[in-house]
């Protein structure tokens, strides 16, 4: 049956952990007309084929698995009887805060929120988007979909792998794919550093004698229906391949983990801002977009290392969603928030200056600085440091600042430095 | 008994001939060597129906092309296939490229192109803020259009189909023998008699002309290499912008395409190997570095593919179609490039006048016009999504996100009369897989829907056809060789 401007307080779309999270937090708060859309047949995202445990550290001070740690946000978001609608495709957002969905149960659905939180997550960077040149054969996937393939429908994309990226899902597959009898060959990666967690440069490749090239990429990809070869080479430090360097490599199949984009063609849609560094949509210190009462967290606004911040960020998400229903809005005074050396995207851009409180303030290094400090600064007065043995881009750097050290309305800079 | 009409050759010319020869009470087979139609050089181009200023005057390329140019718009209508006509400009970005504009004009208005113009830097800036500032003039070609290829030649060999056309794929023709009324047409493992012969085989049309002529044709492979980009929400380019053709063609374009991608290609290389259709490095850098000339905003962030095809360039440069010299029941096609998927509707109009008339065919009482293609769910406003999932609930189910395509339409695109069978035949009918995420998401599903659809295990879904198997075997029977 066809249904026609169905009103709701809070329309979340994505029943990921980001969305879950933030859906607990809203009913917790008081939001009881709320609903999740969520695309696939069963609520959890990604998580459902991250089997591999080391989920929830920070959480739960356990380690869990993807399913086990996706499973407590489930059971929660069930015993508060938040409405989670399945095999429900949002096709269109609206500044206006209309929203468009289909599903084979209920047909075309508009639905009319007050509020929107979007936790669509991200995707990850198809092979069209680097440019490697060489045969179209079969035998060449995301690691993600290979993960999908292995964990979910039980089946072998190949035997003989090699891997260009480190991100952490490739390297996650270099070791499912061994325990599974594969043979893979090498991770190949085209920085100097990787871009995954040192964890599982150890528990993925070295406990495994897997090699990781760093410097080095794929310069031409072999095979005429299916996958023969790849030809990998060192790169100079203007990242071109250095003549004579070749080496080759036998394969069947090659995975792709050079990186992840926020998946936000519904941001672009519904005219959010957003940021070229992160991806994402630019939000404010309660995560609301440059359209107010559309919010956005998870991977859908930056790409996470650890679920548990997700977790963190979609709850803070999900009780300003709540507060705006109530306040009807969060205008104000802000400050801006800059990216300085060293440092890229940090969320939130911007921070209100409504009341106290701390914020987090998330980024990603853009190198490898060692010895080093992350430095928050107004003007000239330095606002908060914090020290680290090494900053990596594979994690994310998380600096509290306690908003009763702001002074006016003067942008702050968050950078590294030496120490 | 009915005449039997074997055509080699099942890209967008074999398929145009096919669906005019399926009018006439024949019995026609189709031979394709890839695993489904449109594997060619008719899947890899520009998608440009072109104006008909680039022949020279006198040739069948010019006569052709401007002939099918003409009739696209309704020929794309009648099967339902999206076609538009957003026009072209040729950049000059120089006096003496502003004089090889003035001979392209001149040489348009020759071959009897309408709505042609030239104009200056200013006029071009007007309708194409994003082109170099440093542009000189350029001719306006009003009529030049887009469409699908693949689309197109999917619709035809349907339509073929449908009038009672045998499409049989896997068969790469070896040899053609002239036997008493007729030929031995041998693949690689099996053989084909038949009264009438039909040579479209593209890059390999030369190879079969020689063994049934001593007029003997070469053809020179010439591949070419494209960046295709995501969908343009800015829309900076509404035309197609060509550079000032060279020697080996066309030039590098900067186009949308049909569906709003941008398109920046060809590059035009002459190989040794007509099935090399690997990218390289040099080829998409050269693309990107030329392309910039037209477009200095050239942004390759947003690129999502890269591929290649390659053209069958005849020496002598222009089409050959008609009987095979002194060989009667013997038909061809030679050297069909650009714009040869232009001419496409007018050089199966033309062989196949020639056919019926010296084979003296009759046409069929029961021809059944063509079904034109449904609305893709991607384009429906509101009320016709609502009509279509009420219809068929799986047209709720949405596959592929990028680009907005159900698993009705994937279930129909492999019922379709000649239906896709691979990832690839799903993704160019329904463009399932098109997208910025490059069937990430959508091809483990895709994949499922195929296995059930044609009742084969997972294991034997290809990409396209024969060895090209997505998966290796079951989880389970991993450790079975070890």
């Amino acid at each position: 049956m066809a249904a026609y401007g169905i009103d709701v307080d809070i329309l979340i779309v994505g029943a990921g952990p980001a969305g879950l999270a933030a859906a607990v937090a809203a009913k917790e708060a008081g939001i009881d007309n709320l609903v999740i859309l969520e695309r696939e047949d069963h609520p959890g995202g990604i998580l459902r084929q991250c089997i591999h445990n080391g989920f929830g550290l920070h959480r739960y001070n356990e380690e869990l698995t993807g399913p086990e740690y996706a499973q407590r946000d489930i059971d929660r978001a069930e015993a508060l009887g938040i409405d989670i609608r399945c095999g429900t495709t949002v096709l269109s957002v609206e500044a206006d805060h209309t929203v468009t969905a289909v599903s084979t149960s209920r047909g075309l659905e508009t639905y009319k929120a007050k509020a929107i939180i979007l936790a669509m997550g991200c995707r990850e960077r198809p092979r069209g988007a680097l440019g490697i040149p060489g045969s179209r054969c079969a035998g060449i996937y995301t690691a993600g979909t290979a993960q999908k393939f292995v964990n979910l429908e039980g089946f072998m994309p190949g035997k003989k792998i090699v891997i260009l990226g480190s991100g952490d899902i490739g390297l996650i597959m270099a070791r499912r794919m061994t325990l599974q009898g594969a043979k893979v060959l090498a991770c190949v990666e085209l920085m100097p550093y990787s871009s995954g967690l040192k964890r599982n440069i150890v528990q993925c490749l070295d406990d495994y004698g897997i090699p990781l090239y760093l410097s080095h990429t794929v310069i031409d990809i072999e095979g005429g229906e299916r996958l023969t070869g790849v030809t990998v080479a060192k790169v100079d430090e203007h990242r071109m391949p250095i003549p004579g360097s070749e080496i080759h490599f036998d394969c069947d199949t090659l995975l792709l983990s050079v990186g992840l984009i926020p998946e936000n063609e519904l941001s672009n849609q519904a005219g959010l801002e957003i940021s070229p560094f992160t991806s994402g949509p630019v939000v404010n210190d309660v995560f609301e977009s440059s359209v107010p009462g559309i919010f956005a967290c998870g991977n859908v606004l930056h790409v996470h290392d650890l679920v548990d911040y997700v977790s963190q960020e979609s709850t803070e998400a999900g009780k300003a969603a709540a507060e705006y229903i109530h306040r009807e809005s969060f205008d104000g005074k802000n400050v801006q928030v800059m990216d300085g050396n060293g440092v890229r995207g940090t969320v939130p851009q911007k921070i209100l200056l409504n009341e106290e409180k701390k914020v987090n303030l998330m980024f990603r290094p853009s190198g490898v600085f060692e010895k080093a400090q992350a430095v928050v600064m107004q003007g000239d007065t330095v606002l908060v440091k914090k020290r680290a043995q090494i900053f990596t881009p594979g994690e994310m750097v998380v600096i509290p600042l306690d908003t009763t050290k702001l002074s006016g309305e003067e942008p702050i800079r968050v950078s590294i430095e030496k120490v | 008994m009915q005449k039997k009409v074997l055509i080699i050759g099942a890209g967008v010319i074999g398929c145009a001939i096919a669906r005019g020869l399926s009018r006439y009470q024949i019995d026609l087979t189709v031979l394709e060597r890839g695993h489904d139609v449109c594997e060619g050089a008719s899947k890899a181009n520009s998608g440009i129906v072109h104006a008909g200023f680039d022949a020279k005057p006198g040739t069948m390329k010019a006569r052709l092309n401007v002939e099918g140019s003409q009739q696209y718009e309704a020929f794309c209508r009648e099967l339902g296939v999206p076609y538009s006509q957003p026009g072209a400009l040729v950049l000059a970005f120089s006096d003496d490229e502003m004089k090889t504009v003035q001979e392209l004009y001149q040489q348009g208005i020759e071959n009897g192109v309408k709505e042609l113009s030239v104009l200056n830097a200013e006029e071009v800036l007007a309708l194409e803020p994003n082109v170099n500032k440093e542009i000189k003039g350029a001719l306006l070609a009003k009529t030049s259009g887009l469409v699908s290829p693949y689309e197109l030649t999917y619709a035809l060999a349907d339509h073929a189909a449908v009038n009672g056309a045998h499409f049989i794929f896997n068969q790469e023709v070896r040899s053609i023998e002239k036997i008493d009324n007729g030929f031995t047409v041998k693949t690689q493992d099996n053989q084909y008699e038949t009264d009438i012969v039909i040579n479209c085989s593209g890059v390999s049309s030369a190879i079969l002309h020689n063994q049934l002529s001593d007029d003997k044709r070469e053809i020179i492979y010439r591949r070419g290499q494209y960046w295709l980009l995501d969908h343009d929400v800015n829309k900076l380019f509404t035309m197609t912008m060509f550079q000032c053709p060279t020697k080996m063609g066309k030039g590098v374009l900067v186009s949308p395409t049909v569906h709003g991608n941008i398109l920046l290609g060809p590059t035009a290389e002459d190989i040794p190997d007509s099935q090399d259709t690997n990218t390289t490095a040099e080829g998409l850098a050269n693309v990107l570095n030329t392309a910039k000339k037209t477009w200095p905003g050239i942004n390759t962030r947003t690129g999502i593919t890269s591929f290649s095809g390659i053209r069958a360039h005849e020496k002598n440069g222009d089409f050959i179609i008609g009987q095979v010299e002194g060989v009667s029941g013997a038909y061809e096609t030679v050297g069909i490039e650009s714009p040869g998927l232009t001419s496409a509707p007018a050089i199966s109009a033309l062989l196949v006048g020639i056919i019926e008339k010296n084979e003296q065919l009759t046409p069929k009482d029961d021809f059944k016009p063509a079904v034109p293609l449904p609305k893709p769910f991607n384009e429906m406003n509101d009320d016709e999504r609502r009509q279509a999932i009420a219809e068929n609930p799986l047209n709720g189910k949405l596959i592929c996100r990028c680009e907005v395509v159900t698993e009705a339409e994937i279930r129909a695109a492999i019922r379709r009369p000649v239906g896709a069978t691979s990832i690839d035949g799903v993704k160019r009918r329904t463009r399932a897989g098109m997208g910025r995420c490059q069937g990430g998401f959508c091809s483990p599903r895709v994949a499922e829907i195929i296995s059930e659809e044609l009742g084969i295990p997972m294991t034997e879904v290809t990409k396209s056809g024969n060895s090209s198997k997505l998966l290796v075997g079951k989880l389970e029977d991993s450790f079975a060789e070890v």
